[in-house]
């Protein structure tokens, strides 16, 4: 199905109590696959695979982007000091 | 046979051979070197270490390196001064200073570059990169022309033209990315994702980061084979504050000092970036990430990748975790300057701001031994300092000069 890619994805405040990844895979042609998370009342982040092409991943991740979710790569930042 | 035995899940059991890979396939955790430390223990003690270079090379048999020929530029062993005038000021029994500033491309990214560059070789790789916003770039640059790979150097286009020479000067290729920070984080793993290079921090992570533990090593043994009561390190992504960690329980793990257990790991970071410090002050275990603004650019990690480990570290050495801000940094700067002669680059002002704040909290005791890492030299960010330059000007006379300096 193309391509795959780590990503964390890090809510803060509202965007929490909404089911963003069941409305990315509803809105976009991908695919999730969680591995790990951490959740709690006022933020939380998960770890997952986003499956798909490079034109519905990239118009998934700017969708969550303009939701208030911060997209990262599973490993940290790369740009280093 | 060799002493590195795999590639290691730090999250889960999953194991892997040996091969340029960092993250787990099952649960993408980060990946490990596992050694055979029984095989290590045969073949090193005090003496091999001791007669060995003095420069990281002196551990080679603690590194994931299987060959002999390594990169070296003169990489480590750099001095461990004992920081009498701070330490009066101060009101301590003892303050070292760990100068990693007089490395040779004056940052402490010397070492795990020298690794990263070694293992690159024995993996038979062309091409050498890295995405950098400064110290990076320049070890990169300069390990790749030692090496004589092709090496490619990613910085934002908007990087201030003293760091671009200082790179350049080396005669890597060089790559502006037009964008935002992000943009270059997303654009590098893109690249690492389909290009066969040895990108330092990407795919050669888990060998990479190793290098930082030479820092606890060389403090271990310059302290006379012990470890001090506390370590203050920087936090950008985390690894270094673990990995000197890591290279304490190395030394213990094969007896070559006592349990490090009374050692208290303190993490310092600016205000302005501070991820993990805030989080760890808020109790909670992972950091959350944050859009860097601070003069400490080399520490400007937003989603410092080793966060929760440090975080961790941090709680189990019954350590503290500290944000200074900006002004504090560059007093920071100042007075290791004036009191040690040493002048430091952001980093290191970071570093002296929250040992001066410790101090005020009362968190080290007049008796204890404190270890301040400072990771990189004060010319590579002198614009942050330029205000404290006044130079005070006379007329070509004795009369002008003792003038205006009756007390000379």
């Amino acid at each position: 199905m193309g391509l795959s890619k780590q990503l964390k994805f890090t809510f803060r405040g509202k965007s929490i109590q909404r089911p963003l990844i069941y409305e990315v895979g509803h809105k976009f042609n991908v695919t999730t696959n969680i591995r790990k998370a951490d959740v709690e009342s006022d933020g939380g982040w998960v770890i997952l695979e986003l499956t798909g092409s490079k034109e519905e991943i990239n118009k998934a991740l700017d969708w969550l982007k303009e939701e208030g979710v911060r997209v990262d790569n599973v490993a940290g930042d790369i740009v280093a000091g | 046979m060799s002493k590195v035995k795999s590639l290691k899940c730090r999250e889960c059991p999953e194991e892997y051979e040996i091969s340029p890979k960092y993250v787990c396939d099952m649960c993408f955790g980060p990946l490990e070197i596992s050694y055979d430390w029984k095989e290590i223990k045969k073949s090193v003690n005090k003496d091999s270490i001791t007669n060995g270079p003095k420069s990281i090379w002196r551990y080679k048999s603690l590194l994931p390196i299987d060959g002999n020929d390594v990169i070296d530029i003169g990489t480590g062993f750099t001095p461990l001064i004992s920081a009498d005038n701070l330490s009066n000021l101060l009101g301590l029994k003892k303050i070292w200073i760990k100068n990693d500033s007089v490395n040779p491309t004056y940052s402490f990214k010397d070492r795990v570059v020298s690794v990263a560059s070694t293992k690159a070789k024995e993996f038979n790789f062309d091409t050498f990169a890295c995405a950098s916003t400064g110290n990076l770039a320049g070890s990169v640059a300069a390990h790749g022309a030692k090496a004589g790979f092709r090496t490619l150097v990613f910085i934002p286009s908007n990087l201030e033209n003293e760091k671009i020479i200082a790179a350049s000067i080396y005669g890597p290729e060089v790559v502006a990315i037009k964008g935002n920070y992000d943009d270059v984080n997303r654009l590098c793993t893109e690249l690492a994702e389909t290009k066969p290079w040895a990108f330092v921090n990407i795919n050669l992570r888990p060998f990479y980061s190793e290098g930082s533990k030479t820092v606890g090593f060389e403090i271990a043994e310059q302290l006379g084979w012990k470890t001090p009561d506390h370590i203050i390190a920087p936090a950008a992504s985390g690894s270094l504050f673990i990995k000197v960690w890591k290279g304490f329980n190395e030394f213990f793990k094969i007896g070559l000092i006592e349990n490090p257990q009374n050692t208290r790991m303190h993490i310092a970071q600016p205000e302005g970036c501070s991820p993990i410090a805030t989080s760890f002050n808020e109790g909670k275990t992972h950091p959350l990430p944050v859009i860097p603004k601070t003069i400490a650019k080399s520490l400007a990690i937003g989603n410092p990748a080793d966060g929760y480990y440090a975080i961790k570290l941090a709680k189990e050495t019954q350590g503290s975790a500290h944000a200074v801000s900006d002004d504090e940094i560059v007093k920071g700067i100042s007075l290791l300057a004036r009191t040690e002669g040493i002048f430091t680059e952001t980093a290191g002002g970071v570093v002296i701001a929250t040992l001066v704040k410790m101090v005020k909290q009362g968190l080290i005791s007049k008796d204890e031994e404190v270890v301040v890492l400072i990771t990189g030299n004060g010319l590579k960010t002198q614009e942050v300092v330029s205000s404290l330059s006044a130079p005070t000007e006379i007329n070509p006379t004795i009369k002008s000069f003792e003038d205006t300096f009756p007390n000379y």
